[in-house]
């Protein structure tokens, strides 16, 4: 049997690993030495929604994204929740709620009472709003850790990176951003996210607020956590935050609700989307390296469909 | 044919390159409609970093002339430092200038951009000001040194088309020789067309073209309605009439009824 080592420890990385497990083959894993914190999807929203991500993007995205709701139930059971996703915009921006119903599937329009019965918190805030009711999410963090510990816990072995490469038949290369100084079509997109807590609000479903200019969303997690992302930013930099990010994410939490001026920053995250000109990912196969890249924002949602295409070339 | 600061462009529409799918279908709205100028901001997309970033490199490679902004600075200073900064990453001295007076809804603070586009033209800079419909300040730019104006026809992505008409006509016919170009507030091909026809030199656009379900072809409606507008300016319309005036002459033509 073929040895196969997987290197990254991002939702690429992971998903392809427990892909090859489930199928038996022989996998090693090669973890980054900042473990988790190195790759984007540990700062991901981890939103399923292939309807509302639709908006601007083709439709293979719905296509595949909707099989990935499938692929991360089957693989985390309990892990994904499915409350669906909710849109909502500020009063005067309106037309963007109209411009962004006609673009999507899978929604309905829903009245002030039906939102208030929906996301009590946010009742009497918004007049109306698009309700994607099969759409999902998950906590990125919490799903990254389960898949490790279960590839863990069934014996498969994680090494540090740079051991000997040459005693594997097969390297699959999901090591995200790192691959921009070798892969010249790769681009980083930035993204800035916050996780704040305030045991003010209760939501039980992302929330998208749209914004002509800033499209932001906040995404409720355990322990009265909320993440709210994320921004886009055509650059490679890999700074700090910048004060204007932080004031667009902070307003988008105020905008949705005032008592999100109480809330704590306990995070600030900032990562590196890598993505190609289309935006969309590719597993690319040279010699006997296998490499997924390209996410984009769309780690969670299209890593179970590249986790399967890499399986399939690295098996056949 | 345009010219704009001696450079001959033959397309009359300038695209924006933020809010698009993907830079592939940017690259596509940009071919589709033949554009030959496109804008982007750097402010917003360098992140604090100096350096230029991997999308810059792909505008570079779709080989047209690239007009930088100072999209998202709110003082003279801040307009200044971009400026130069995008005359370093982009080797040009075309600028488009916006020195914005309102986050919320991106009004240009006049003031701001006049000084402004008085160091910059010292500097050597061709500025493209971003400005309203007002004369004086649109006198203040000239008297600055800039040799293009960008006059908003509606806030910045609010799809309206033309606010003022009579404002638009009269900034036309106070400057019959400077290049006019309408930036902003734009929504539809319908709108370009109509500016068009009041002779203006061309149309910048972004969110009309990046937005729409499908852009590539977005961007071809607007290059064509451009040129009808245009086409119909330069061959000369008819003024509208209240009463309805035969096109051909009655007299002297039998009368059966």
């Amino acid at each position: 049997m073929n040895k196969i080592l997987v290197k990254g420890m991002g939702v690429g990385g992971l998903t392809a690993a427990y892909e090859l497990f489930t199928r038996g083959a022989d996998i090693t894993i090669a973890t980054p030495d900042n473990g988790f914190s190195s790759s984007a999807s540990w700062y991901a929203g981890g939103m399923l929604a292939p309807y509302c991500e639709s908006e601007n993007t083709e439709q293979v995205i719905e296509d595949l994204g909707i099989e990935a709701m499938k692929w991360w139930d089957q693989a985390l059971p309990g892990l994904v929740t499915h409350h669906g996703t909710l849109v909502v915009a500020p009063a005067r921006d309106n037309a963007e709620l109209d411009r962004f119903s006609s673009r999507t599937k899978g929604h309905k329009k829903i009245s002030v009472k039906e939102l208030a019965d929906l996301e009590p918190s946010l009742a009497g805030r918004f007049q109306q709003g698009l309700f994607y009711a099969t759409e999902a999410h998950l906590d990125p963090r919490h799903a990254l850790k389960a898949v490790k510990n279960r590839l863990k816990h069934e014996g498969i072995c994680f090494i540090a990176p740079d051991k000997d490469e040459l005693q594997y038949d097969i390297i699959i290369d999901a090591t995200g951003r790192a691959r921009l100084p070798f892969d010249g079509e790769l681009r980083g997109v930035r993204g800035e996210m916050l996780l704040m807590r305030t045991s003010d609000i209760n939501l039980s479903r992302p929330v998208r607020l749209l914004h002509p200019r800033i499209p932001l969303y906040i995404v409720p997690r355990e322990d009265n956590l909320f993440m709210i992302g994320a921004t886009m930013i055509e650059s490679e930099s890999y700074g700090p935050i910048t004060a204007r990010s932080m004031m667009e994410l902070l307003n988008a939490a105020y905008t949705l609700h005032p008592a999100f001026a109480e809330a704590e920053i306990v995070e600030i995250g900032v990562g590196i989307r890598p993505a190609y000109v289309d935006n969309l990912p590719r597993v690319k196969r040279i010699d006997n390296t296998i490499s997924i890249n390209g996410f984009y924002r769309h780690g969670y949602l299209l890593a179970p469909a590249m986790a399967i295409q890499a399986a399939d070339m690295a098996l056949e | 044919m345009l010219s704009l600061y001696g450079k001959n462009i033959s397309s009359r529409l300038l695209l924006g390159t933020a809010q698009y799918p993907s830079p592939a279908i940017l690259a596509e709205a940009v071919h589709n409609s033949a554009t030959e100028i496109i804008t982007l901001s750097l402010r917003r997309e360098t992140a604090g970093g100096k350096q230029g970033s991997r999308f810059q490199e792909l505008i570079k490679t779709l080989d047209v002339h690239v007009l930088p902004n100072t999209a998202g600075c709110f003082s003279v200073k801040e307009a200044i430092i971009t400026a130069r900064l995008a005359r370093d990453l982009f080797k040009t001295n075309w600028i488009k200038l916006e020195v914005i007076g309102n986050q919320d809804t991106l009004q240009p603070h006049v003031f701001a951009l006049v000084e402004a586009a008085k160091i910059l033209t010292d500097e050597g800079c061709e500025v493209f000001p971003y400005t309203t419909d007002d004369l004086i300040v649109a006198e203040k730019l000239i008297d600055s040194g800039c040799k293009v104006l960008m006059p908003w026809c509606a806030p910045i992505g609010s799809a309206k088309g033309a606010r003022d008409t009579d404002g638009l006509r009269s900034m036309r016919a106070h400057f019959p020789d400077i290049p006019l170009i309408v930036d902003a507030g734009i929504g539809r091909p319908s709108h370009a067309a109509a500016v068009m026809e009041l002779g203006y030199d061309a149309v910048l656009l972004n969110t009309a073209v990046a937005k729409a379900g499908n852009p590539a072809r977005m961007a071809e409606a607007f290059a064509q309605a451009i040129n009808a507008g245009r086409l119909g300016f330069e061959a000369g319309m008819l003024e509208p009439r209240d009463v309805a005036i035969p096109s051909t002459p009655v007299i002297g033509r039998a009368v059966f009824s």
